[in-house]
């Protein structure tokens, strides 16, 4: 008898497909009920948006759609959707996220409840259009909540998520999720569509009440000048500011919570914040961020098998930080080591790994830690480069003097 | 016979004008931007230009691609600014001819800011726009010269937007020579390309190319030979430059000098008013400083 698969049983209302993570995004923008899409093409987030017009097309999906003359006005037309009530989705990365530079700066500070998928790509130069999180790790400070994603389920369930959070009063803030070029975008895996009436269930009524969204009885101005000299005075800048950091605060809360009732209505759940894997007694752990972390469970599940006391924790939510979920997560160990696929220029080690010793400042002793960087330029991750991180973790945890910076796939 | 038409260049060879350790390139077959690429070093042979004495500046996508393999100055820069930067370097270099190779997405959609902008300021540039009516590079995005109703892939139902005529732009903006040609027409595109060149100003020259393999097959346009022979039976003569009908459809267009002007050239006229003002800064430095000796 040949060995059929059978699908584990998926819930009745839902249906299993096998797409890449640019399909689930796809899928997850039409199920949200999304009013408009604006998009402008870049490797490799070309595919998703092709999906967007292919389901609008079919009917499938109720939205308006336009193919702008750039990224600039990609987020220029969705902060008009915006504002004036329009449920809005956009999807970039690399080049594309630095030209829309400008209004992605203001999109935060407006309180618009944008949501935007980064399908991260390394920036140039030197010229490349693989995958890296270069992109969406320079535009960390700005103040968009960004999360990570691991899997293509969770870039579809992340991406439905993303609009609650971004709505939710509390926050008022618009969302990246992030999902790695090339190996989220176009690795296909199997994936559970949600009902589309538990989605809107999960959603709710649209409450487009956000305190922006053009009213005709309540007519407004939108962003006058203020702060300096005159108007309203430096006062209402720094009542804004202080305003979006509360957003940004609140959203923790907010994420937990909405992950939470995501695992309650359909059965599967991701870890909102930061996932610790194989914690339990773990005298050294890694740390990463994105599609790695498949690679890298897979060596700690080795490493564990062999004895090794290591274990990982996954940062989904990267801002804002999670920093005390962080702290006490790692709170036991002797050391750890951070993986990015990222730089920060000027520190000589990854962002992900100043965010880490920066949230350990909360630890009762200083934890020794070093930055390990790698997948640039779409490099891969493999299980041999996470045996790397562990070993020299492991060193680490002995000695505790950390080296400078590894640059896993300098000599691949 | 095809050779007669080689034979005609008889001291014309390509490769001395091309990076051959790029080869092989990454066109498709049936591409058109290579006959372009091909006619402009053509025409640059036969004015004489040194390959020293040519900057080739281009954006993303296939059209932006050629640069690296010309064998010149090259710099293939972001999407859409290459316009921006060959001002920047036909100002500080006067003596250099710079080229602009765009495509019609990079030139007309993310940028097209810059298009109207050197045409109005008519700086010496020769710009060569590949208009293949796609995003080649991308994978098949509608673009703004993409003919109303053409399947693209972000318009699966036909393309609902109206295109541009890219040389009445130009024209309108300002430029000092606006031209067009198909590529099926190699001799005439080398002479437009040649007319564009040796013009004291900017000149905008827009080149009809196919993509066969995505805009081609996604319309059913036939294959890459019947695609070009459907240029060349649309083909009108100049003389129908003043026709005001002329349709949208890429290949129903006008081709040959669709205008040129002898607007002042930006950076003599800037050149000259510096080394004016120079002088007179100087001559009144030179009669204060007299008026001390006194
Ligand atoms: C800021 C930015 N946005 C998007 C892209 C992705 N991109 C690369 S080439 C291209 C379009 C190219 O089309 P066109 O200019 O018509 O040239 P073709 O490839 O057809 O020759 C796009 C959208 C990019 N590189 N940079």
């Amino acid at each position: 008898m040949s060995a059929v698969l059978a699908p584990k049983p998926a819930k009745a209302e839902s249906k299993l497909v096998v797409c890449d993570g640019n399909e689930a995004a796809a899928w997850a923008v039409s199920l949200a009920n999304v009013d408009m899409v604006a998009v402008y093409p870049i490797t490799p987030q070309s595919s998703l948006v092709e999906y967007l017009a292919k389901f609008i097309a079919d009917g499938r999906l109720g939205a308006e759609i336009v193919d702008v003359e750039g990224e600039h006005s990609v987020l220029s037309v969705l902060q008009g959707a915006c504002l004036a009530g329009a449920r809005t989705y956009t999807a970039s990365c690399g080049p594309g996220l630095a030209f829309m530079f400008e209004p992605y700066l203001r999109t935060p500070g407006m309180r618009l409840p944008l949501v935007m998928t980064i399908v991260t790509r390394d920036t140039l130069t030197p010229q490349s259009v693989w995958g890296g999180h270069q992109d969406a790790m320079s535009v960390r400070e700005v103040g968009w909540v960004q999360m990570y994603c691991e899997s293509v389920q969770e870039v579809l369930d992340t991406t439905i998520m993303a609009y609650k959070i971004a709505e939710h009063h509390d926050v008022m803030l618009p969302v990246n999720i992030c999902h790695d070029g090339n190996y989220l975008s176009f690795g296909a895996a199997r994936c559970e569509l949600p009902d589309q009436a538990e989605v809107n269930a999960f959603l709710g009524e649209k409450d487009v009440n956000w305190h922006v969204a053009l009213d005709p009885q309540r007519p407004m101005a939108v962003d006058p000048l203020t702060g300096g000299a005159g108007g309203p005075g430096p006062s209402a800048f720094v009542r804004y500011r202080k305003g979006q950091c509360s957003g940004m605060q609140n959203s923790l809360k907010v994420i937990t919570d909405m992950h939470e009732e995501w695992g309650r209505r359909f059965g599967r759940s991701h870890a909102p914040l930061i996932e610790s894997y194989r914690m339990d007694g773990a005298d050294y752990a890694i740390v990463t961020i994105g599609s790695m972390t498949g690679a890298a469970k897979d060596a700690v599940d080795a490493a564990r098998a062999r004895g090794e006391k290591v274990g990982l924790v996954k940062v989904k939510t990267y801002r804002p930080f999670p920093a005390e979920a962080l702290a006490s997560a790692l709170a036991q160990v002797k050391a750890f080591g951070v993986v990015d696929r990222s730089v920060s220029f000027g520190w000589n080690c990854g962002p992900l790994f100043q965010d880490a010793i920066t949230a350990m400042q909360c630890a009762p002793t200083r934890i020794p830690a070093m930055s390990f960087i790698g997948g640039l330029a779409g490099a891969d991750l493999t299980v041999t480069h996470f045996e790397r991180v562990i070993g020299r973790t492991k060193e680490l945890a002995r000695d505790g003097r950390p080296a400078a910076t590894v640059w896993l796939n300098e000599k691949d | 016979m095809s050779s007669t038409f080689v034979d005609s260049a008889a001291d014309f060879d390509v490769r001395d004008y091309l990076r051959m350790d790029m080869m092989p390139h990454f066109l498709c077959p049936g591409c058109g931007h290579g006959i372009a690429l091909r006619a402009l070093l053509w025409a640059m042979h036969e004015l004489g230009i040194a390959k020293d004495q040519l900057a080739v500046v281009s954006g993303i996508g296939c059209a932006g691609r050629l640069s690296a393999y010309i064998d010149a100055n090259t710099f293939h820069v972001t999407h859409g600014r290459p316009l921006a930067y060959a001002t920047g370097l036909a100002l500080a270099r006067p003596d250099l001819h710079v080229v602009v190779i765009t495509g019609d997405g990079d030139c007309l959609a993310i940028g097209g800011n810059h298009l109207i902008h050197a045409c109005r300021r008519n700086l010496k540039l020769t710009c060569l726009m590949l208009n293949n009516e796609i995003y080649g590079m991308t994978g098949g995005q509608v673009s703004p010269t993409t003919s109303e109703t053409m399947l693209t892939s972000t318009t699966p139902l036909g393309n609902s937007e109206p295109s541009f005529d890219a040389c009445a732009l130009a024209a309108a903006a300002g430029a000092g020579f606006v031209g067009r040609e198909v590529t099926r027409h190699v001799p005439r595109l080398k002479e437009l390309i040649k007319a564009g060149l040796a013009h004291p100003g900017f000149a905008f020259v827009e080149v009809l190319s196919d993509c066969t393999e995505i805009f081609g097959r996604k319309n059913d346009l036939g294959s890459s030979p019947e695609m070009m022979l459907r240029q060349k039976s649309d083909i009108r003569p100049s003389a129908y430059r003043d026709s005001v009908d002329t349709p949208f459809r890429a290949n129903e267009l006008p081709t040959g000098i669709l205008a040129q002007t002898n607007r002042p050239e930006y950076g003599a006229a800037y050149r000259r008013a510096a080394a004016a003002q120079r002088a007179s800064a100087a001559a009144q430095a030179g009669s204060a400083n007299a008026k001390e000796d006194s």
